[in-house]
């Protein structure tokens, strides 16, 4: 039995996002969308957290955040990189202070481009990241087997 | 009679009621916002995943606070179920949550400080109307055991009003209920982080959900001291107290630990004790 896909949890951290992006994460908790339908909640606590949402792109300021927010996430853990910049930096992608997408510092799984990406499609991204979610949780379980032949991906 | 029974029953079921309760009280909050809502057994999902989820901890003795806080509300709810001391059950009840703050304290970390010493505000804020609460019961009917207490036919309610609305009013405390969760929260309130629960994560944070369960089964039960002398009243007033938690719930924002601590010790000193001496001039002072 697996609980995790069912009570998935998010952090939201707005890597110099233009607020576009965060907008519409926050759009997905209102009576419209409504994420709560699936258990997923909005902590603000990276230590409570499962799925690592981040809207925009690296900069200097922002890796060392990045990175010990993820740190600070207990396993299996999985993040999801929302809007264009998060994915590859968008069209700040040359800008002398960007370094790019969000996995230049960490491994992303899954990718929701857009500018600014619909929240129909954040929460398809957060949907689809839980069954990742579920693999790393078994590899975790069983790390001899490594891979999770039992479940196949949705 | 203590009946160690009912203790036990309370151990196996409190568990299940209480997150059944959290359920409908999910369920009923998302509908006073306009949303649909989680499942009914989302609480259960809640605590499932996070006992498989990894044990990320700063010191062991996290751990051991944790198991404690569970321990200690199991030990003080079982106690109250099986009918003994009120004094001892409030007395369990207090140590539980210290062993929660000495957990927050445990960790270096300055948001789980400032949690452990809301936790302890809400205590010390708490503590002296829930023992009016014991001490007004004992007067009403001359014995602090529960099983006493639970047997009377006379209806506690006419005599200790003042006390019941002080006690209501030390739920939504007790119950993390907004105006007065100060501590930490079931909702998206994030200036200190998650509080005293933010440096627990996975299996311990599931051992204190699931203490909050036995905890919202024990007040229920202090509830049912109230209106002992009829079941049905007594169901009906639990139903309907914790129904007006959840609408105040949804209508106050959080106050500052101040206002927690002066109203509710300005309410126990109007309600609780006027209430007692109104009682002890009318009964002519304590007969033993």
């Amino acid at each position: 039995m697996t609980y995790l896909k069912r009570s998935p949890w998010i952090i939201h951290y707005d890597a110099s996002s233009c607020n576009g992006c965060d907008i519409e994460v926050l759009a997905c908790l209102t009576p419209m969308y409504d994420i709560e339908r699936f258990g997923i909640v909005n902590t603000g606590n990276p230590k409570h957290a499962d799925v690592f949402v981040v809207t925009g792109s690296i900069n200097e300021q922002n890796k060392a955040v990045i990175k010990n927010i993820y740190d600070q996430i207990p396993n299996p853990k999985v993040v999801v990189a929302v809007g264009i910049c998060a994915t590859s930096g968008g069209v700040f992608r040359e800008c002398y202070n960007v370094c790019g997408g969000i996995d230049k510092i960490i491994p992303v799984d899954v990718y929701v481009p857009g500018c600014a990406a619909r929240p129909e499609s954040i929460i398809d991204g957060i949907v689809k990241s839980l069954g990742i979610l579920e693999e790393k949780r078994l590899k975790m379980k069983n790390p001899d087997t490594g891979q999770s032949s039992t479940v196949g991906r949705k | 009679m203590i009946s160690p029974v009912y203790g036990l029953v309370y151990i196996l079921l409190a568990p299940v009621a209480g997150g059944i309760v959290a359920g409908i009280d999910r369920k009923i909050t998302a509908r006073m916002q306009g949303r649909v809502g989680p499942p009914l057994l989302q609480p259960f999902y809640d605590v499932g995943k996070l006992f498989e989820k990894e044990n990320l901890i700063v010191t062991r003795s996290q751990n051991l606070y944790a198991l404690s806080y569970l321990v200690f509300m199991l030990v003080s709810g079982a106690l109250f179920y099986a009918g003994g001391d009120l004094l001892l059950v409030i007395f369990a009840f207090t140590l539980s949550h210290i062993f929660l703050v000495l957990g927050a304290y445990a960790s270096s970390s300055p948001y789980s400080f400032i949690g452990a010493e809301r936790e302890l505000i809400q205590i010390i804020a708490y503590e002296p109307m829930i023992i009016l609460s014991a001490v007004g019961m004992y007067m009403v009917t001359k014995s602090f055991f529960v099983s006493d207490i639970a047997a009377t036919t006379i209806p506690i309610i006419l005599y200790l009003p003042g006390i019941f609305i002080g006690f209501l009013m030390v739920l939504t405390i007790k119950l993390r209920k907004s105006p007065f969760d100060l501590s930490t929260s079931h909702h998206a309130h994030q200036e200190i982080v998650k509080g005293v629960t933010t440096e627990f994560t996975g299996p311990n944070l599931g051992k204190i959900e699931i203490a909050h369960w036995y905890e919202t089964v024990f007040l229920f039960g202090f509830i049912f001291l109230f209106f002992a002398f009829s079941v049905p009243i007594a169901l009906a007033a639990i139903v309907i107290a914790y129904l007006i938690e959840i609408l105040i719930d949804n209508t106050f924002t959080r106050v500052k630990w101040q206002f927690t601590l002066r109203s509710a010790w300005i309410v126990a000193g109007m309600l609780g004790l006027v209430n007692l001496a109104v009682l002890y001039y009318l009964s002519g002072g304590i007969q033993s």
